[in-house]
């Protein structure tokens, strides 16, 4: 599984990166980022899927890979 | 041109070229029906707006007015998230539904950029901003922040009954604000006024709302004053040296972006801070988890912010339109509001309920689009915060007198009055 931000949609209300801090944080404007390559370890699935879930930008994807 | 000579004169003058708005017959007294004639600066609105927002979402969904010079109220989330993204057909040249509307060249800056400007200015105006209101740069007020909500909670010494709205609250956020912005923190009773008339004196005569805007701008334009004698590390010396297209921003823009700060900040936060004390003063249950389990609150906080959402916007609509069904004509107000969209079926389940575990969530009580309210790391801080130090001190309480908790009118919405029962300090 792999998180990614649509960079037009986000407005920094920073959901993602106060939900699971392992995966997203802040630029310095305070628009949301994805850490590292995005791949989401197996113990922070609930984390990814929360930010999902609570954007209200609709801004991230969480992508199933093979 | 020295930083000195911008401020030197009475720079309102700047404006004086333009031409002066128009204002429409005021309109006051009992709503005759909510669908045709609301109005959110009566009583029955304060006492209960959801109530009014629900049955409309039901049975138009867009209310209308001829109150105001005319305006729209959408109820449903997808209305107000359309509308709200709509940049194009939407202005945000006032943001205020009053009698008043700022002549059309005012835009896209606007009297208090950059929540009053339009693309493509308002990226810019905006980008002044965004850094000093990030999580991590806000992070920075905590330990303050905490210490100040303490010394408030030691002022109830030995009351069985204190006003959380007026007592511990309202205070918070003026403390906060004024130290960012580098205002005397004894001013805080005049900010009280300003904030009053520019939220809820709506339906005050316009000469009377312009005197008091005077009297805003002139004490903003003192602490400009002293901050470019006495530069220090805080907002207002940092709009002050400001630039934007490699010049120095107009003088309208610095006591504009101030006033917004000031105006913003405050109200709203007091607002989501009672709000969320009413509900725990009189929900037991929710409190006695909160007490049990303080992770959950981050959770919780979010809850309360989409049940009691404290923020309605407004815009302006550009230009004659048909939109979903209805007759919009140029300048027609649009009331935005995010706490009808936040309590909408469609998009939440249990709408209704104050579920303070909820998984999903993507409320809208700051905003979408790009007007995301600039101050929400710093708000949801003070929340926490606030709340935090509370239920730590006083983990009892409850409402001292149901009837007594008054709501105010207007655009933001929040508790004025809350007198809570503690347990002896």
């Amino acid at each position: 599984m792999r998180v990614q931000i649509d960079p037009e949609r986000c407005q920094g209300h920073g959901r993602c990166y106060d939900l699971a801090p392992e995966l997203f944080a802040e630029d310095e404007e305070g628009y949301g980022q994805v850490l590292v390559d995005g791949v989401v370890p197996p113990d922070q699935g609930h984390d990814a899927r929360r930010a999902v879930s609570n954007c209200p930008e609709r801004a991230i994807a969480l992508l199933q890979e093979a | 041109m020295t930083a000195d000579d911008r401020f030197a004169e009475d720079f309102r003058q700047a404006r004086a070229d333009l031409p002066l708005g128009t204002r429409n017959e005021i309109i006051t007294g009992p709503v005759s029906d909510w669908a045709t004639d609301f109005s959110h600066l009566e009583a029955e609105w304060a006492a209960d707006p959801y109530r009014i927002q629900d049955e409309l979402r039901q049975r138009c969904p867009i209310a209308r007015t001829g109150r105001f010079g005319g305006g729209w109220l959408p109820t449903r989330y997808e209305d107000v998230a359309e509308i709200a993204y709509d940049t194009e057909r939407f202005s945000s040249r006032s943001i205020i539904m009053s009698n008043f509307r700022p002549p059309r060249e005012l835009a896209p800056v606007g009297g208090t950029p950059p929540i009053s400007s339009d693309p493509p200015f308002h990226r810019d105006a905006r980008r002044l901003l965004l850094p000093a209101f990030t999580k991590s740069a806000v992070a920075g007020r905590e330990q303050a922040t905490r210490a100040f909500c303490h010394s408030l909670i030691d002022t109830f010494e030995g009351q069985d009954v204190v006003d959380a709205a007026r007592d511990y609250a309202q205070h918070i956020p003026v403390r906060v604000i004024a130290d960012m912005l580098g205002f005397p923190p004894d001013d805080g009773p005049r900010f009280r006024e300003f904030i009053e008339n520019a939220l809820e004196g709506v339906n005050l005569p316009p000469e009377q709302r312009l005197a008091r805007m005077e009297q805003l701008f002139e004490y903003l334009q003192e602490q400009i004053r002293d901050h470019v004698d006495h530069p220090r590390e805080d907002l207002t010396t940092y709009l002050v040296n400001a630039e934007l297209y490699g010049q120095k921003l107009a003088p309208s823009h610095v006591a504009g972006t101030m006033a917004l700060l000031l105006i913003a900040g405050i109200d709203t936060t007091w607002s989501a801070i009672g709000a969320s004390l009413w509900h725990l003063a009189k929900t037991p249950a929710d409190r006695g988890r909160l007490i049990a389990d303080p992770a959950l609150l981050p959770t919780a906080m979010e809850e309360f912010l989409r049940a009691y959402a404290p923020v309605t916007m407004a815009r302006l609509v550009k230009d004659d339109m048909h939109w979903h069904g209805v007759g919009m004509k140029a300048d027609d107000w649009v009331l935005l509001s995010f706490p009808a969209a936040n309590r909408d079926p469609a998009q939440f389940e249990r709408a209704d309920e104050v579920v303070i575990d909820r998984e999903v969530n993507r409320h809208a009580a700051f905003g979408l689009g790009i007007h995301r309210c600039v101050g929400s790391h710093l708000a949801r801080m003070e929340l926490r915060v606030a709340l935090e130090v509370w239920l730590e001190r006083i983990p009892e309480f409850s409402l001292a007198d149901p009837a007594a908790v008054a709501w105010s009118t207007g655009q933001v919405r929040g508790p004025r009055a809350l007198p809570v029962r503690v347990a002896p300090r």
